[in-house]
């Protein structure tokens, strides 16, 4: 393989994930600062001031942690399903096809392009965050490495929807019915320590749930999980599921007829 | 040397669909190669397997001695395609289209910016650089995307009905462009249902129909298969009769057209001795039908014939 004509591709794609999400940035940036906002003000600062504390924090500082994970995980997986998506309906997807770049490279192009407007969005939530509330990382390369494993995880994982997918629709049944409810059940508004034994149980099949909870230690040093289980997990997802990108493109699953 | 073997090539798709029933043909390097044949022949399948857009069923390909199985990338660094169907992101500025592909064929930034002022320069879109590419007419993406293909400078490009749609003046000025990039040493294959594109362009030919190879040959060779051709004369003064000619079928169109078939074995000084006797003055002519869509039509009926006397039996 050639190191250098992969590297330059991967800035390629890269580079042209950068000029896309800038320019929709209406698209792409505004509506999660707007929605996160939104939560901020209502769960946070309405309903939260009524609940009081959990874990030892205020709710608005409980729940800051998770929001800015969710919008990183949200943002990630948008990036590249709806890129990769749009490149297969639009045809342009044949441009690296026909090219001598690895499959390799194409999926680390994208999943790179959906990190960086991944940890973009989430870098803009924290911003709003503390115009609510105080947040004081205590591990930050904790709070860094989780966050970046994190979004790689769901940047594989819209790739893979992508892949797939084979009308519009079929990338908007994952986040709606799958990536949404995963996410709102996996602690980013409560401790699963106030749920029964056995739903604590199901909440840890949960792969969110260690995700939060991993980055919540990083930034408030409290968590619901074991962070070496959560790293865990998180590696074997981003092996597994990168590994499961390759094997569909090398076999032209989506992409090649 | 081989730009590109291609060796018992078969593709069935999902369907079931038999587009290629192993195809076997080869383009020496340097060459203008004109792949032609009707609608859903396999031509377009061909190319795909040739650029990885289409998985082979069965069958070698080698592009300039790399095999598309063991040396892919290498095979693919060797091939400039300009698809059928406009395939760039619309969205994207003229240049940007052109600079993206050379960053996927690894060329470092300078020269790629350097190649693709090159390239849009030579196919007149340099003043429309940043301009959206959904912008641009018809005409001008097609020659958008020869530029893209053309931004690694390929040793072989492959150009799927590059002026498809395109009016004639811009179809001229490609064909001038692509007789360049020929002559600079680029292997040209080429796939167009004007045939007068290809009798123009092309030194070699092949037809491909059902999914199979059924002429593969020098085009002058190709040609002289041909023995009859018909002419189109323009008279000086009307006649009202369609004269009698000796070894020449003669046909009226109206009192100032004439229609002549002849052999190729005739020459048209005889014809033209003979209206002179008559007292017939030509003013002009021109051949009624293209000669390669003639031998092309013979090629594809003669077929069509065969199979159904074959079904008859």
């Amino acid at each position: 393989m050639n190191l250098k004509l992969n590297l330059i591709a991967m800035q390629t794609i890269v580079r042209k994930e950068m000029i896309r999400v800038l320019r929709i940035w209406v698209q792409t940036i505004v509506p999660p600062a707007i929605t996160m906002t939104l939560y901020f003000i209502i769960f946070g600062n309405l309903i939260g001031r009524r609940i009081g504390t959990m874990d030892g924090f205020d709710y608005m500082q409980y729940i800051a942690p998770g929001l800015i994970m969710m919008s990183v995980i949200t943002n990630s997986y948008g990036n590249v399903v709806s890129s990769f998506f749009g490149a297969k309906f639009g045809r342009h997807i044949e441009e690296m096809i026909v090219s001598p770049m690895s499959n390799a490279t194409i999926i680390i192009g994208h999943v790179v392009g959906g990190v960086i407007r991944g940890l973009l969005v989430g870098l803009l939530v924290t911003v709003i965050a503390l115009f609510f509330t105080r947040l004081e990382v205590q591990h930050p390369l904790i709070m860094i490495s989780v966050v970046l494993l994190s979004s790689t995880v769901f940047a594989l994982a819209g790739l893979i929807n992508a892949i797939f997918a084979k009308k519009f629709d079929d990338i908007a049944i994952v986040p709606t019915f799958v990536l949404t409810p995963l996410t709102y059940l996996g602690g980013v508004f409560y401790s699963i320590s106030l749920l029964p034994e056995f739903w604590q149980n199901v909440s840890k099949a949960n792969p969110i749930l260690y995700m939060v909870n991993a980055f919540r230690y990083g930034i408030l040093g409290v968590s619901d999980i074991g962070i070496g289980t959560a790293y865990a997990i998180l590696l074997v997802f981003v092996v597994g599921l990168f590994t499961v990108c390759l094997v569909l493109l090398n076999r032209g699953v989506g992409i090649r007829e | 040397m081989k730009a590109l073997s291609i060796k018992n090539l078969t593709k069935t798709y999902d369907n079931g669909t038999e587009a290629l029933k192993g195809i076997d043909f080869s383009v020496e390097a340097g060459d203008f190669y004109a792949l032609l044949g009707p609608n859903g022949a396999g031509k377009t399948t061909a190319i795909g397997i040739i650029t990885s857009l289409v998985n082979k069923t069965a069958g070698d390909v080698e592009i300039f001695g790399h095999s598309i199985d063991t040396e892919i990338a290498a095979a693919k660094q060797c091939i400039g395609l300009v698809p059928q169907e406009i395939n760039m992101n619309l969205w994207e500025k003229v240049q940007n289209v052109v600079l993206n592909q050379a960053g996927y064929y690894g060329l470092d930034r300078k020269l790629a910016y350097e190649r693709t002022e090159k390239y849009l320069r030579a196919l007149r879109l340099w003043e429309k650089r940043d301009d959206n590419a959904r912008s641009l007419s018809g005409g001008m993406k097609r020659r958008l995307m020869i530029a893209r293909a053309l931004v690694h400078e390929p040793r072989l490009l492959i150009l799927d009905e590059p002026t498809a749609g395109v009016d004639i003046e811009i179809r001229r000025s490609m064909w001038k462009f692509l007789r360049e990039i020929n002559a600079q040493g680029t292997t040209i294959i080429l796939t167009t249902h004007y045939l007068e594109e290809a009798e123009s362009l092309c030194r070699h030919v092949a037809i491909i129909d059902e999914g199979r190879i059924i002429e593969d040959a020098r085009m002058s060779v190709v040609l002289r298969k041909l023995q009859r051709e018909v002419f189109v004369l323009s008279l000086v003064d009307p006649i009202h009769e369609a004269p009698v000619l000796d070894g020449f079928d003669a046909q009226l169109i109206d009192d100032h057209e004439l229609e002549v078939e002849k052999s190729t074995e005739k020459s048209l000084n005889d014809l033209f001795a003979q209206l002179a006797d008559r007292n017939i003055h030509v003013l002009s002519l021109r051949n009624k039908a293209n000669r390669l869509e003639e031998l092309f039509m013979r090629l594809v009926e003669n077929k069509q014939d065969g199979l159904e006397e074959a079904a008859g039996a």
